[in-house]
């Protein structure tokens, strides 16, 4: 039933090349993380091994903890104060380079994200033990903003000299009980990508921040949306849906959010997922804390956003919901139509390779198929195997050392919040008529049989990639972009959007379409040589001795 | 100038045997220098008679960059060059990284230069070689020559296998040797027997074997070396014996460390003899 795409050369041929330039371990282990997809009987797919250690030496794709726990999940929210406990490049290098957006609510509100805060810490701090410099911080901090949250991120450094974080966190803490003021021990080594980061800020979020306010938005059906970061107006896109649908958003987590949507987003009724990755955690906590049930959604392209939506408005079980959700949805599928008809014309049988996060990978091949590009080639950077294959391969994912050593938090019901949000047995009824809820069933069920699935891949890949299948587009990230736009192929940034967005909804939906058709149909990188291409390259030989 | 840095088991006697030969060094006419780097700054105490001495990394966290030499060196027992580099007080910060940042500063600011005409400079490293920064002095050339002051404790011996570890694997790669064993007595059984043949295996030699003294505590207390306190003695006739074979010692090898169950071996051989 599956479609099936005939790579030339077949994606056996490139991985057996491919790993010829590895070492005999590495080339074994490569070989696992290189499968050429094939769906069979109820929707299996093969084997992938993911989330596990890059070796040594490789360009690879990935960031570090602390990007993932501050520049990914945290970095959105505007009025949460974050310092980074570490040396200035960790702020800065982490300061807005996604660029999530955001909007207060008022003039006056409170909006830290024009500010990179940092302990700055020098060798001196490195020899005696940064844990002052960092009270001292708070302290500036609360005298010149009096923010409602701080939160600290620890850097490497930190995590090697021993300065407690959240010993500070507690004593700053007492100093200024109004203040919720909260550590995060996500130094950038820790486990084998940013995924520990995501794991580590949903963890301290869920622990210190969700609960704490006691407070709901008004509204019928009110719901929380997870791993959505704002990039590039995204959340606006989505806020505009929501509305012109009637739902409301109490909290984002966590693009154009602001803490006291985090601190009571227990008393929304449904959670929305939309990056499995970095947010599943907090997802599944919260629902067996405060009783919030959770589905997964995808707002890239038109379908899936009407997709999610529809399966929104049939959580809630309303029907003037319902027809209020399909008459917005049938609205702006107009508008996209005439938009995607036009672009598919142009782009119609291109080749795309996608290289990007924990979802988006994914999300990213619906809104390309839309406009008649199929992506031949895609992998995530900092994925789990339930992200590749689904969440029913969880209970055979092996727990190595690498995410033992970070946090799992044993969660029980709450005694005052928590509350079933549909009768009992509904949810166990809804599912076995096929309404999924903590569902996501990964990227390599939705990707035609032949195509090659590489986790974390990396830039001696990449670049074969490209040789051997020629691309028309390659959609990664900044230390992706140049080698790529080097080789003659138009690259599109998919954690920074370059300089556009927003690409979610109905609206990034016809940006996005744009945007590739401008992309593959501009003649730029056809009529520019590079200067190797045009005269020969320079050759010498090393001669020892005279 | 021979540039030598000490090492070997916490507690051994590492501050008071380079102290005390130092001061014998000094008394033949030596222009000797020492580093201290430990961050209880107490490697000079009996040179300076007193903890006199504001550290390196202090005086670099009070005075900034504008920092001279002669805020932290001090001239002690005939005309001897003390250093502390000082650190973090216990379970903060970084010592290791301090030592490096005190080793580089002093390079800096000329310490070792040709116009202070230095015979030797003497390291005294905190403890085993615990992390990058306590092998500082080994690292790169800093120290040339290692001695490791030892006992025939276990413990002790263990210790300075386990330093000889640090040095084969810095020797390999750069000009680091070792030039033998100090045995400080704890006067456990046939104790000169036992620290000789471990030299032995190890590919070095016991310098000298100190016996216990009093006296030596007797100094301490009077915040002096033994040649200070009483040139006399027989004790003081001992740290010169030291003095001199290392001022001749040609020995300077690339040590073998031993395994586990040859350390063992050794210790049945000559520890529980009778």
């Amino acid at each position: 039933m599956s479609e099936t795409i005939k790579l030339d050369p077949t994606g056996e041929q490139f991985r057996d090349d491919i790993v010829k330039a590895y070492s005999p371990k590495l080339s074994k282990k490569r070989k696992k993380q290189i499968i050429i997809n094939q769906i069979g009987d109820c929707d299996t797919v093969p084997e992938i091994l993911a989330n596990t250690r890059t070796a040594p030496g490789i360009l690879t794709m990935r960031g570090c903890a602390y990007a993932g726990c501050k520049g990914v999940v945290l970095g959105p929210t505007r009025d949460i104060l974050q310092i980074t406990h570490g040396p200035i490049g960790c702020s800065f290098y982490s300061w807005l380079t996604r660029r999530n957006k955001t909007k207060p609510r008022t003039a006056e509100a409170a909006n830290y994200m024009p500010y990179a805060m940092s302990t700055d810490l020098q060798e001196d701090e490195i020899v005696f033990g940064g844990e002052k410099k960092l009270m001292a911080a708070i302290d500036e901090a609360v005298a010149i903003f009096h923010p409602k949250a701080i939160g600290i991120f620890a850097t490497c450094p930190v995590g090697l000299i021993g300065d407690d974080v959240h010993a500070v966190a507690r004593a700053a803490e007492e100093k200024y009980p109004d203040v919720n003021i909260f550590g995060f021990s996500c130094e950038g080594y820790k486990g084998v990508s940013q995924s520990a980061g995501h794991h580590i800020a949903n963890n301290k979020v869920f622990t210190d921040v969700v609960g704490q306010l006691d407070q709901k938005k008004e509204g019928r059906f009110v719901l929380n949306v997870l791993g959505e970061y704002n990039i590039g107006g995204d959340a606006f896109e989505i806020e505009r849906i929501a509305e012109g649908c009637g739902l409301t958003i109490h909290s984002t987590f966590s693009g154009n959010s602001e803490y006291d949507e985090f601190a009571s987003a227990q008393n929304a009724d449904l959670n929305v997922v939309m990056c499995h990755r970095s947010i599943n955690y907090l997802a599944e906590m919260m629902e067996k804390k405060y009783g919030i049930p959770w589905f997964k959604v995808n707002f890239i392209s038109a379908n899936a956003t009407a997709k999610s939506f529809r399966k929104i408005a049939q959580h809630f079980e309303d029907s003037e919901l319902i027809e209020r959700t399909e008459a917005f949805i049938a609205k702006e599928l107009e508008k996209v139509e005439k938009v995607r008809s036009e672009v598919y014309a142009r782009c119609k049988g291109k080749k795309a390779m996608l290289f990007v996060g924990g979802s988006r990978a994914h999300h990213y091949q619906d809104v390309l198929r839309e406009i008649g590009v199929e992506t031949i080639a895609a992998g995530y950077e900092f994925a789990h195997r339930d992200d590749y294959e689904g969440r029913k391969v969880l209970p055979n994912i092996i727990v190595d050392a690498d995410s033992r050593n970070i946090e799992e938090l044993t969660v029980t019901a709450d005694e005052t919040q928590y509350h079933l949000r549909l009768p009992v047995g509904e949810i166990e009824r809804r599912k076995a008529n096929g309404f999924a809820y903590e569902d996501y069933d990964g990227m390599m069920p939705e990707m035609p049989n032949g195509t090659l699935v590489i986790d974390d891949c990396n830039h001696h890949e990449l670049e074969a990639l490209i040789d051997y299948y020629k691309p028309d587009i390659v959609c990664a990230g900044i230390k992706e972009k140049y080698v790529v736009q080097k080789r003659g192929i138009p690259m599109k940034q998919l954690h920074s959007y370059d300089y556009m967005g927003p690409f979610a909804g109905f609206r990034g939906a016809i940006n996005f379409y744009k945007e590739i058709d401008r992309l593959l149909n501009c003649n730029v990188f056809r009529f520019t040589k590079a200067p190797w291409d045009e005269s020969p390259e320079l050759t010498a030989t090393y001669v020892s001795g005279t | 100038m021979r540039k030598i840095a000490i090492y070997g088991k916490g507690g051994i006697g590492k501050s008071t045997t380079t102290q005390n030969t130092v001061a014998a060094l000094a008394e033949m006419g030596k222009n000797v220098m020492v580093v201290g780097c430990d961050p209880k700054a107490d490697s000079t105490r009996l040179l300076l008679n007193g903890l006199a001495q504001k550290t390196v990394l202090d005086t670099l966290r009070t005075e900034g960059e504008d920092l001279d030499l002669d805020d932290v060196v001090k001239v002690g027992f005939k005309g001897t060059r003390c250093v502390e580099s000082g650190g973090p007080e216990p379970g903060v910060g970084c010592a290791g990284r301090g030592i490096i940042t005190s080793i580089n500063l002093l390079e800096q600011l000329g310490a070792f230069d040709a116009q202070y005409k230095l015979d030797y400079t003497f390291y005294d490293v905190l403890g085993d070689v615990v992390c990058g920064g306590f092998a500082m002095p080994i690292r790169d050339g800093k120290a040339e020559e290692i001695y490791i002051v030892c006992s025939g404790e276990m413990m002790a011996m263990y210790a300075a296998n386990n330093i000889c570890k640090g040095i084969r694997k810095f020797a390999e790669a750069g000009t680091v040797r070792l030039g033998g064993l100090i045995c400080n007595s704890r006067k456990v059984d046939r104790e000169s027997d036992l620290i000789t043949a471990l030299a032995e295996k190890l590919g070095t030699q016991m310098i000298h074997f100190i016996p216990r003294d009093n006296v030596v505590q007797r100094a301490e207390i009077n915040k002096k070396t033994v040649i200070d306190f009483d040139a006399s003695v027989e004790q003081a006739e001992e740290y010169r014996k030291l003095a001199r074979a290392i001022e001749s010692n040609t020995m300077f090898i690339v040590p073998n460390p031993l395994e586990m169950p040859q350390l063992e071996e050794l210790l049945m051989k000559f520890g529980i003899a009778d």
